[in-house]
């Protein structure tokens, strides 16, 4: 027997995937949190259909999970993947185009066969050929075969043998990358105990991945890819739907105001409101009302009555709250409204990530009608922008709308948990003084109105969509309104104080200055990086205070020549700067795929407009 | 709170009200303030929240809490009042173009949930303040600004959908009748869940008349029947007429003619599960029925705002997880114990810090 092949590297992406029933999710996800807890730093990005089940074998019903892991900060689930498990020939036909030249493809070949080969719409017996993958390392495994094998003494039915062979794909992984098994059989363990077969099974063709791995060392290499250096301290991984929910529960408890989540699923927001109706034991009660309207309803009658009050959604549900939304304007009422942006316009691409709903966060609504907007950038801070949303909205008797996105809702990374001590204060404005008690009367710096709800004594006041003067009566009256609409927007705006500093990543002067905002910090951060490791003069400003901006943004602006905007959609945020911060020269990159940016096509750009 | 005293005049508000002289809502108004300042309920547990339409300024006029929002709404926004607060007590204020057209699906998810709300529909069977278009609970037939030929559809009946959504309370009253109209919002008040009570309006301006057949007093002993859960289902001269259920519908009889006497008459049973008889009870009508008011239906059902709270107490009192810092730690986590790493090293702010 040959020696085993041993390759040391600073990260690797790896793909998994197969048929959305394969367990692909799950693979991938078990094999990110190995990871994590060998010391990685990682990143995972879920690319799945619309479809929950398309057809068995075919392009459509691919599902993927990428991870990239490595001893360095991983901020991105990796361009290419550098290793690809494919479960079909359907799996390798959809995730061709994801994979690094010269990298590794495990694939089933129980799946090569006639009938797989034109489901997937292969025309010739030879895939790899006529995908033009010449470059690779191919490895294939019989998994179907050596998983029925393994499981022959069981007295198993066969669909319930061939659902367990995603484990086999895992243990093989496993052995490749030097994970021990441990954390996978107790995660099998505690999560079927109660079903002594179905971990028995479980474990054996994980062992039986594993052990095949070992026993055919020569013809797969094994990577080692040593722990990152991290920051000490307590982690855990966290999907950015999970962070968003955890940070309103945060915010809820610091704050003293019960929150109250009025919903409907759509994806890929569903999960937030999931994790929500999950804890009770906080005091969150969860309303899955009847639509996207009525969810966002409920949620203003809440905070009308005195809760922290959220709604969650994606794009098409958000267009359908506007109306609220302006209700809450109106009324000056806290609010935060989660926006899981997702490709659209209309159904668009659900299951895929954008950021082109940000003009329809700023100004989607009828009237004159203001809100904050902030932007998540990762996965994990979208538990700190949450918070953040929740404590602006409480201090300052305003809607927030937070932006995250597919990318960020559904992709997962360690997390190094904070304690609740270390986070900021939450002072709601609570209405005190009642003898002096009028419902739009304003704190003199901040412009925020005091609020008080149902129940307390003393307060009882009339609010509502009509435009009002001081003490809450309707007003028509010309000079009113104008002063009403500009206090409205003024209100928004003295959130500026609220909102950090602009920060540059990078020379703090140069020829380009590359500008993203939400979902895209990981690929920008990286871009930058590595151009500057190249020795390129190129900085970076990300945003997540869209409205209002950071107050330094135009003296950050203007120490730069070049101002390149990069966001997945056609060039809505750089239209807001154009607008909002005069006087420079912006342009632009944009991309539109349903897919994050890569790194690669990022350094293009900018390197495009360092030359030009 | 049986010791809670107030008059009328606590639940007014200082601002004008601005309804069109002889309109219905004045009388609506009147009754409900009378019923609140009896109910027990302290002024400041009162939220009157609306939609859009004339009948939904009414929280302008009241000193409680109120909220005035938007078109179609108020149900789903009086649903996040009060299952925020379920001890509140919370009035729904519409109309039927707001709750049957726009907010049509709020209304019939209100009623499926059972949520503790009063909600008081003001049917004129057409458009006020937008100035006399039809509605939802228009005529077939009936020739209004934007069906100057004559609508070409048919209307909904409020309690139809009441039924149809499993709806717990349902009651019919006319504006001007404050004894039957207070009877029935005290009913309404009383009622543990969604109770919905239709009120016959009159829109002096765009549809004067509209339920005049029904409800101008001349006709009130033929044309009224008034439902007492208890009591017969008489109604005419001296109680003289009744109805009998034969042959799977309901007839109207004359006590003492072809052999009836009173112990044939049906006796209304307002708390009976099965809705069949209520049913039919909604769906008479002119010429050949009285229409039938008072409270309907009235049935004890699940609650959807204390079952809330009550799912929000169990599960807080056997979770091991008591606050926020329990949950952060809760599940699968890793200590990464020191290795090298400085802070700060790399020139760019990273996520937790890690360079």
């Amino acid at each position: 027997m040959k020696e085993t092949k041993v390759v040391e590297l600073d990260e690797v992406a790896i793909r998994f995937s197969g048929d959305s029933g394969d367990g692909m999710q799950l693979t991938g996800t078990l094999f990110s949190d190995a990871s994590a807890l060998l010391g990685n730093d990682i990143a995972t990005f879920p690319d799945y259909p619309a479809e929950i089940r398309a057809p068995q074998g075919t392009v459509g019903g691919v599902s993927g999970f990428q991870v990239q892991f490595g001893r360095r900060e991983i901020n991105t689930p990796g361009d290419y993947a550098h290793v690809l498990v494919a479960m079909n020939p359907a799996a390798v036909k959809a995730n061709a185009k994801f994979m690094k030249p010269g990298g590794t493809i495990i694939y089933d070949e129980d799946t090569f066969n006639e009938k797989h080969f034109q489901k997937a719409g292969f025309t010739t017996g030879d895939p790899f050929t006529e995908l033009k993958l010449f470059d690779y390392v191919r490895i294939g495994v019989p998994i179907t075969s050596l998983t029925q094998e393994s499981l022959k003494d069981l007295g198993l039915d066969n669909k319930s043998i061939l659902r367990s062979k995603n484990m086999f794909a895992l243990g093989l992984v496993c052995w490749m990358f030097n994970r021990p098994l441990d954390y996978i059989q107790e995660y099998i363990t505690s999560k079927f105990g109660k079903k002594p077969l179905v971990v028995e099974t479980n474990l054996r063709v994980l062992h039986a991945g594993y052990n095949y791995g070992m026993n055919l060392q020569h013809m797969t290499p094994q990577y080692l890819v040593h722990p990152a250096r991290i920051e000490p301290g307590l982690y855990r991984n966290i999907n950015g739907n999970q962070a968003t929910a955890w940070g309103l529960l945060a915010a809820s408890e610091k704050s003293g105001r019960p929150l109250f989540a009025g919903s409907y699923p759509i994806t890929p927001a569903t999960e937030i409101l999931q994790v929500l109706s999950e804890h009770k034991e906080l005091g969150a009660k969860t309303f899955q009302a009847e639509d996207e309207i009525a969810g966002i309803a409920t949620s203003l009658g809440a905070s009308f009555a005195g809760h922290l009050a959220v709604t969650t959604t994606s794009g098409p549900g958000f267009a359908l709250k506007s109306e609220a939304i302006g209700l809450a304007v109106m009324a000056e009422l806290p609010l935060v409204v989660v926006n899981v942006q997702r490709g659209g316009p209309s159904t668009g691409l659900p299951t895929k990530t954008e950021q082109s709903d940000l003009l329809q966060a700023l100004y989607g609504r009828n009237g004159e009608s203001p809100v904050v907007v902030i932007a998540a950038s990762t996965p994990s801070d979208c538990f700190w922008f949450a918070y953040q949303a929740a404590k602006i909205a409480l201090e300052r008797m305003v809607p927030v709308i937070l932006l995250t996105d597919g990318f960020l809702g559904n992709g997962s990374e360690p997390w190094k948990i904070p304690a609740m001590a270390d986070l900021p204060e939450i002072h709601p404005r609570i209405a005190l003084q009642k003898e002096e008690y009028q419902p739009y009367r304003r704190d003199g710096e901040t412009l925020a109105r005091w609020w008080a709800w149902p129940g307390m004594e003393g307060f009882a006041h009339r609010i509502g969509g009509l435009e009002k003067n001081i003490a809450g009566n309707v007003s028509h009256d010309p000079d009113n309104h104008q002063k009403n609409c500009e206090i409205r927007e003024a209100k928004v705006q003295k959130v500026v104080d609220l909102v950090p500093d602009l920060e540059v990543c990078g020379d703090p002067e140069g020829e380009v200055l590359l500008v993203s905002w939400g979902g895209t910090f990981g690929h920008s951060i990286s871009t930058i990086r590595e151009l500057r490791k190249q020795g390129k003069k190129v900085s970076l400003a990300h945003f997540n205070y869209i409205k209002p901006l950071p107050a330094n943004t135009a003296e950050v602006f203007s120490r730069f020549k070049k101002i390149l905007v990069c966001e997945i959609n056609l060039g809505q945020f750089v239209a807001y700067l154009r607008d909002k911060i005069p006087g420079n020269t912006y342009y632009q990159y944009n991309k539109v795929k349903g897919l994050p940016f890569t790194v690669q096509e990022l350094e293009e750009a900018v390197i495009k407009h360092l030359e030009a | 709170m049986s010791e809670v005293k107030y008059t009328v005049k606590d639940f007014k508000s200082e601002n004008e009200v601005r309804w069109c002289p002889g309109c219905g809502d004045y009388a609506i108004m009147n009754g409900i303030q009378r019923v609140m300042a009896d109910l027990g309920v302290e002024h400041k547990d009162y939220a009157v929240i609306s939609g859009i339409g004339c009948s939904s300024r009414f929280p302008y006029y009241m000193s409680t809490y109120g909220f005035h929002t938007i078109h179609g709404r108020a149900t789903a926004i009086a649903s996040g009042v009060k299952c925020a607060n379920p001890a509140l007590s919370v009035w729904v204020i519409t109309g039927d173009g707001d709750a049957m057209a726009i907010g049509g699906n709020h209304f019939i998810h209100l009623v499926r949930r059972n949520i503790d709300l009063n909600v008081i529909v003001f049917n004129n069977k057409i458009y006020g303040l937008t100035k006399g278009q039809y509605s939802p609970t228009t005529d077939r037939g009936f020739k209004t600004k934007t069906s100057p030929y004559g609508t070409i559809e048919d209307a909904f009946v409020p309690g139809q959908l009441v039924i149809g959504a499993g709806g717990t309370f349902f009651a019919r009253s006319i504006d001007t009748n404050l004894k039957m109209s207070q009877d029935v919002y005290n009913a309404a008040a009383q009622h543990q869940g969604t109770s919905i009570v239709e009120v016959l309006q009159n829109c002096v301006i765009f549809n004067n008349g509209v339920h005049e057949q029904i409800t101008d007093p001349a006709y009130r002993t033929e044309r009224q029947l008034l439902l007492r859960h208890g009591e017969p289902m008489l109604f005419g001269e001296e109680n003289r007429k009744g109805l009998v259920f034969e042959k799977g519908k309901l007839k109207v009889v004359t006590i003492g003619e072809n052999g009836y006497t009173t112990g044939d008459i049906l006796v209304h049973d307002a708390e009976e599960s099965d809705p069949s008889l209520h049913l039919a009870l909604i769906n008479m009508g002119l010429p050949h029925f009285p229409v039938a008011f008072g409270v309907i239906r009235s049935v004890k059902a699940p609650v959807y705002d204390r079952e809330m709270e009550q799912q929000v107490a169990e599960v807080r009192r056997i979770s091991k997880v008591t606050c926020m810092d329990d949950l952060l730690r809760s599940g699968n986590t890793w200590v990464v114990k020191e290795n090298g790493y400085e802070p700060g090293s790399g020139g760019c702010p990273g996520r937790n810090g890690i360079i």
